[in-house]
């Protein structure tokens, strides 16, 4: 063998159309993940404006949430910590061995009641945007 | 051909009149018996060509690649017309169009019975045992290309070294300092105990497993499912004792080893013996979570 040819590792994602539950499941976990803790700094940025005066924080609040754009990302973020607790649920289960002949089954429910729980979200995190 | 015509100057000139009738007799049944092997001759390929016109061909896409020869040195897919029988599988359409269209096409197989694991390929998107997958359940065209994740050596063969490799990491035998009593007295299995390493004695080492893992993919160190299924394979076998039990554990517990398992599923998706590769690096992260957390 005087060279081989490497089809390297960029083809991987160009197959994403191929992958199965699990690894979608992988996929959507550490993207929710990542998404959670890139929050928890906004969400640490927002709450220490309570540090300057209350007044502060009112006003930044009341001006974050008359904008759409903020309900929408909310129901998002909303969205994203379900799928994640409620794949994290999943995985633990996996890692003791209980229903990993169901798994892609479970992975399919936890999408499913994420998106039952985002729709059911939306009226609760629009209200009073329009107004 | 030629001695069956007989010689017409030579029978004309020396026959006499009574002897001329039989001799041209011979040569008109001489002259029709060639007519009709022609007419047969070119009614079989005629058949021949409508039964192929007639039975169903499968398309192949085969991935085509060989650092040896210039011009074939970047990878290229060829396409295939294959005729179609009733159970035929990837690899019998692969020795087809090697046999009948490009000798050069080059792959590897033996058994073709999912006994040698040497056939193991990316068919459709997807690793599989080209003789154990059907045709018939594949979409057109099929494409086949070498395993993803080891380097391509030509065509659908790829370097298996690095599999080997970490098969060997965890000494796949039978070791035990458990020795029983008796020099002639066999090391007895209980029914219970065979029947839960069952499954993962099944490995045939075709590669599929690990060419399906991304974690092995982005770390080439990781044992990979198809060595941690074989370390499962004797650790959970109790004749070989609790120390041997360990040590086993302080292979499978380092860096490279069951940790870096992120259950996705894919390799026991694509396992062609069905063995549930992920149940068991499960199995063996608890026992290791297990073997070191001794709170009582
Ligand atoms: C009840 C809530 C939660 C549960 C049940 C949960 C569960 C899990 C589990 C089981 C994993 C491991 C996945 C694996 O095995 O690969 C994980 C990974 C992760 N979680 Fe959570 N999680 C929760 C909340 C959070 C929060 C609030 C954050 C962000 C601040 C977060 C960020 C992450 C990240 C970034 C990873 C990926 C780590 C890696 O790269 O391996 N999770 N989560
Ligand atoms: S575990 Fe299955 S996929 Fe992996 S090498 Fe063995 S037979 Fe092939
Ligand atoms: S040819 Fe032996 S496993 Fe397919």
């Amino acid at each position: 063998m005087s060279q081989s040819y490497n089809r390297g590792l960029i083809e991987d994602f160009g197959r994403w159309r191929e992958f199965s539950a699990g690894m979608w499941a992988w996929v959507f976990h550490k993207f929710t993940g990542w998404v959670l803790v890139g929050y928890l700094f906004t969400h640490i940025a927002v709450l220490s404006t309570a540090l300057q005066s209350p007044e502060a924080y009112t006003t930044t609040i009341q001006s974050l949430e008359s904008l759409l754009v903020v309900r929408i990302l909310e129901v998002g973020l909303l969205s994203v910590a379900v799928f994640h607790i409620l794949n994290g649920v999943r995985l633990l289960f996996i890692d003791l061995g209980v229903g990993l002949e169901s798994q892609d089954k479970s992975f399919y429910a936890s999408l499913v009641l994420t998106g039952a729980i985002a729709i059911a979200s939306v009226p609760t995190f629009l209200a009073g945007v329009f107004g | 051909m030629s001695t069956q015509v007989p010689d017409q100057t030579d029978d004309e000139s020396s026959a006499s009149e009574a002897e001329t009738a039989p001799a041209a007799q011979q040569r008109r049944m001489e002259k029709k018996r060639q007519r009709a092997a022609e007419a047969e001759e070119t009614r079989q390929t005629e058949e021949a060509e409508a039964a192929l016109a007639e039975t169903e061909t499968y398309h192949l896409k085969v991935f085509r690649y060989d650092p040896e020869i210039e011009g074939k040195k970047e990878p290229r897919f060829d396409d295939f017309h294959v005729p179609y029988h009733k159970g035929m599988t990837v690899l019998d359409a692969l020795m087809y169009a090697r046999d009948t269209y490009d000798s050069s096409l080059t792959f590897r197989h033996s058994c073709r019975q999912a006994i040698c694991g040497s056939d193991a390929m990316f068919v459709n998107g997807r690793q599989r045992l080209c003789c154990k997958t059907q045709l018939s359940d594949l979409e057109e065209p099929v494409r086949i290309e070498p395993l993803p994740h080891q380097e391509v050596v030509k065509d659908l063969v790829v370097d298996m070294e690095h599999f080997y490799d970490q098969m060997e990491a965890v000494e796949p035998y039978f070791q035990t300092n458990d020795l029983p009593e008796g020099e002639l007295e066999e090391q007895r299995q209980s029914r219970e105990n065979r029947e839960k390493v069952k499954m993962s004695t099944r490995c045939i080492w075709c590669g599929a497993c690990m060419s399906s893992c991304n974690i092995a993919a982005g770390d080439n160190q990781y044992l990979g499912p198809a060595a941690i299924n074989k370390a499962y394979r004797f650790t959970m076998d109790e004749r070989e004792g609790e120390d041997m039990k360990q040590h086993r554990l302080e292979i499978l517990e380092q860096e490279h080893g069951v940790w870096r398992c992120q259950t996705q599923f894919s390799c026991t998706n694509v396992c062609p013996k069905d063995i549930p590769l992920t149940e068991h690096i499960q199995e063996l992260k608890r026992e290791a979570v297990k073997s070191n957390l001794k709170f009582w």
